[in-house]
C-alpha cells in the first residue's frame, strides 16, 4: 500500500536527531512536527524569523504578531528566538539548519528540484524555497511518486523550471525512500506491501535496485 | 521638530514628498507587521506609477492590496504574491509588472542596499529562471549569482515602540522585513503603536537605531490576521 500523508511524515521523522534545528515546508513536511520521537528535542525554524516554533495558540493567546511562514498564527516554545528576515535567511543560506523538508513537483537524477512554477499557469512566487534548497546540506523532499495521471515525478531531467540545481540527495515518496548520487536514483526502502516492480515502473529516471530492498518499518 | 526629534503628527506629513514613479520599500510578511496606515495614506494621496518592494502584496482590500484598486503600482518586487485576485487580474492584463525574487535574496537586497553594498553573490537561484541574465561566478567550486541590492525613495515600516529619536523595537514576528526596509529608504517612515520618551527603551534592545529613521508617527492598527489557526 502507498503511504498515507501521516505515514510519510512519520517516516521523515525517523531522520530527526536530538538537537536538530529543522525547517519544515508547507503540506506533508508540516506534519513531521507531530511525529517527533518522545524524549527528543528539535527546534523548528520558520523563515519569517522564528526559531523555536510551537503549537497553534488557543483562542485566548491568539496574537496577530505571532505567525509562521505559512501565515498561520503560532506560539513560540521556551528557548525560542525571533529575528529579522535577513537573519533568518543567513541561518538558512549559511547552512546552519540541520534538516530541511519540503515538497516538490519533480526531482531528477542530477538532484535538481522543480517546485514553484508551472509554465502557462499563474505563478505566485518561490517564497523562500530557492534559498532553502541552495543553503541546506541535508534536505528531504516529500512528494507522491507519480502524478494522478500516473506520470512519474522522478525523472531523468526535470521538465519544469527549477527551484534549485544539484541540491537534492534524499526523496521520500508515498512508495519509496530514494537517494540520489552520481546521476542516478537508488531505491533504499519501499513502502510496506509495495513491490519493487511498481516502483521501477513509476520511476522515469535511472533507478538502481539493490538485491534486497527492505520495507519501511513504523513503530 | 528640533534636534533628533523625528515625531510627526499627521499621516500627510509622514508621507510628504512621495511622488509618482518613486520606489517604496515596505516591511511586513503577509499581513503581519505591515505599515497599514502608511499604505492607506499612499492610497489617499493617489500616487501613481510606484515600484513597490515587499515580500508580499497584501490581500484584496487590505495592506498593499489596496494600492492595486486604483492601479497605483506599476511594478511589484516580491517573493510571493498569492491570495490576491486583483493582483492576478492586473498581471494578466499587462497593467502590472512583477519581479519575483527569492525571499532570502529579497531580504539581503534590502540589507545590502541599506549597508552601502551594491551587489552580492548568492547560491540562491543558480540554474533557475531567477538566474537569467545575471552574472555568475565560482567560489570554492560552487556557482553563485550576482544580485544587485535595492534602495528606495521611501521605506515604510511598522514598529511596536519607538522613542522620539526614532529608535525602534518590533514585536514578535512582526519584525520580519521591517528593520531591513528601515535601512534602505532615502526617507524612512516608521509608524508605531506607542511613542515613548527618549531613554525609556533599553539601548541594547533597540532593533532599528534612530540614525536610519526620518519620521515617526503613532497610529492605531487593525492588525488583521490572514489565517487564524488555534488548537482545539
Amino acid at each position: 500500500m502507498a503511504l498515507t500523508r501521516e505515514q510519510m511524515a512519520q517516516r521523515v521523522a525517523q531522520e530527526l536527531r536530538d538537537g536538530y534545528y529543522v525547517n519544515l515546508g508547507i503540506g506533508i513536511p508540516t506534519l513531521v512536527a507531530n511525529f517527533v520521537p518522545q524524549g527528543m528535542e528539535v527546534m523548528l525554524q520558520s523563515e519569517n524569523g522564528l526559531l523555536g516554533m510551537g503549537a497553534f495558540p488557543t483562542q485566548e493567546t491568539l496574537d496577530a504578531d505571532m505567525i509562521n511562514a505559512g501565515k498561520q498564527t503560532v506560539t513560540a516554545v521556551k528557548g525560542a528566538s525571533i529575528f529579522s528576515s535577513a537573519e533568518s535567511f543567513a541561518m538558512i543560506r549559511g547552512g546552519h539548519v540541520d534538516l530541511t523538508v519540503l515538497g516538490a513537483f519533480e526531482v531528477d537524477v542530477h538532484g535538481n528540484i522543480a517546485s514553484w512554477m508551472i509554465p502557462n499557469k499563474l505563478v505566485k512566487g518561490m517564497g523562500g524555497a530557492m534559498d532553502l534548497v541552495a543553503g541546506a546540506d541535508n534536505i528531504i523532499v516529500t512528494m507522491t511518486h507519480a502524478s494522478k495521471n500516473g506520470e512519474s515525478k522522478l525523472l531523468a531531467d526535470c521538465s519544469l523550471p527549477l527551484t534549485g540545481k544539484g541540491c537534492i540527495k534524499k526523496v521520500l515518496t508515498d512508495l519509496a525512500w530514494i537517494e540520489i548520487d552520481e546521476g542516478q536514483f537508488t531505491l533504499v526502502e519501499r513502502a510496506p506491501g509495495v513491490s519493487v516492480e511498481e516502483i521501477v515502473e513509476k520511476t522515469a529516471g535511472k533507478l538502481v535496485v539493490p538485491e534486497h530492498v527492505p520495507e519501511m518499518t513504523f513503530a | 521638530m528640533a534636534g533628533f526629534d523625528k515625531v510627526v503628527l499627521s499621516y500627510d506629513e509622514a508621507m510628504a514628498g512621495l511622488d509618482d514613479g518613486m520606489t517604496v520599500i515596505a516591511g511586513g510578511f503577509g499581513l503581519c507587521g505591515i505599515p497599514e496606515n502608511l499604505i492607506a495614506e499612499i492610497k489617499r494621496r493617489q500616487t501613481k506609477g510606484l515600484t513597490v518592494v515587499s515580500n508580499n502584496c497584501g490581500v484584496d482590500g487590505f495592506g498593499l492590496g489596496i494600492l492595486l484598486e486604483d492601479k497605483q503600482i506599476r511594478k511589484m518586487v516580491a517573493s510571493y504574491v498569492g491570495e490576491n485576485a486583483l493582483f492576478e487580474q492586473q498581471l494578466l492584463n499587462g497593467e502590472l509588472e512583477v519581479d519575483l525574487t527569492p525571499q532570502g535574496t529579497l531580504a539581503e537586497k534590502m540589507r545590502a542596499g541599506g549597508a552601502g553594498i551594491p551587489a552580492f553573490y548568492t547560491a540562491t537561484g543558480v540554474g533557475t529562471p531567477v538566474a537569467e541574465g545575471k552574472e555568475t561566478r565560482t567560489f570554492h567550486e560552487k556557482e553563485f549569482l550576482l544580485e544587485e541590492s535595492i534602495t528606495g525613495d521611501f521605506a515604510i515600516v511598522k514598529g511596536w515602540k519607538a522613542d522620539r529619536y526614532g529608535n525602534v523595537m518590533y514585536r514578535h514576528t512582526a519584525q520580519n522585513f521591517n528593520p531591513l526596509a528601515a535601512t534602505a529608504g532615502k526617507v524612512t517612515v516608521v509608524e508605531v503603536e506607542e511613542i515613548v520618551d527618549v531613554g525609556e527603551l533599553e539601548p541594547s534592545q533597540i532593533h532599528t537605531p534612530g540614525i536610519y529613521v526620518d519620521r515617526v508617527i503613532q497610529g492605531s492598527f487593525e492588525k488583521r490576521i490572514e489565517k487564524v489557526t488555534v488548537r482545539s
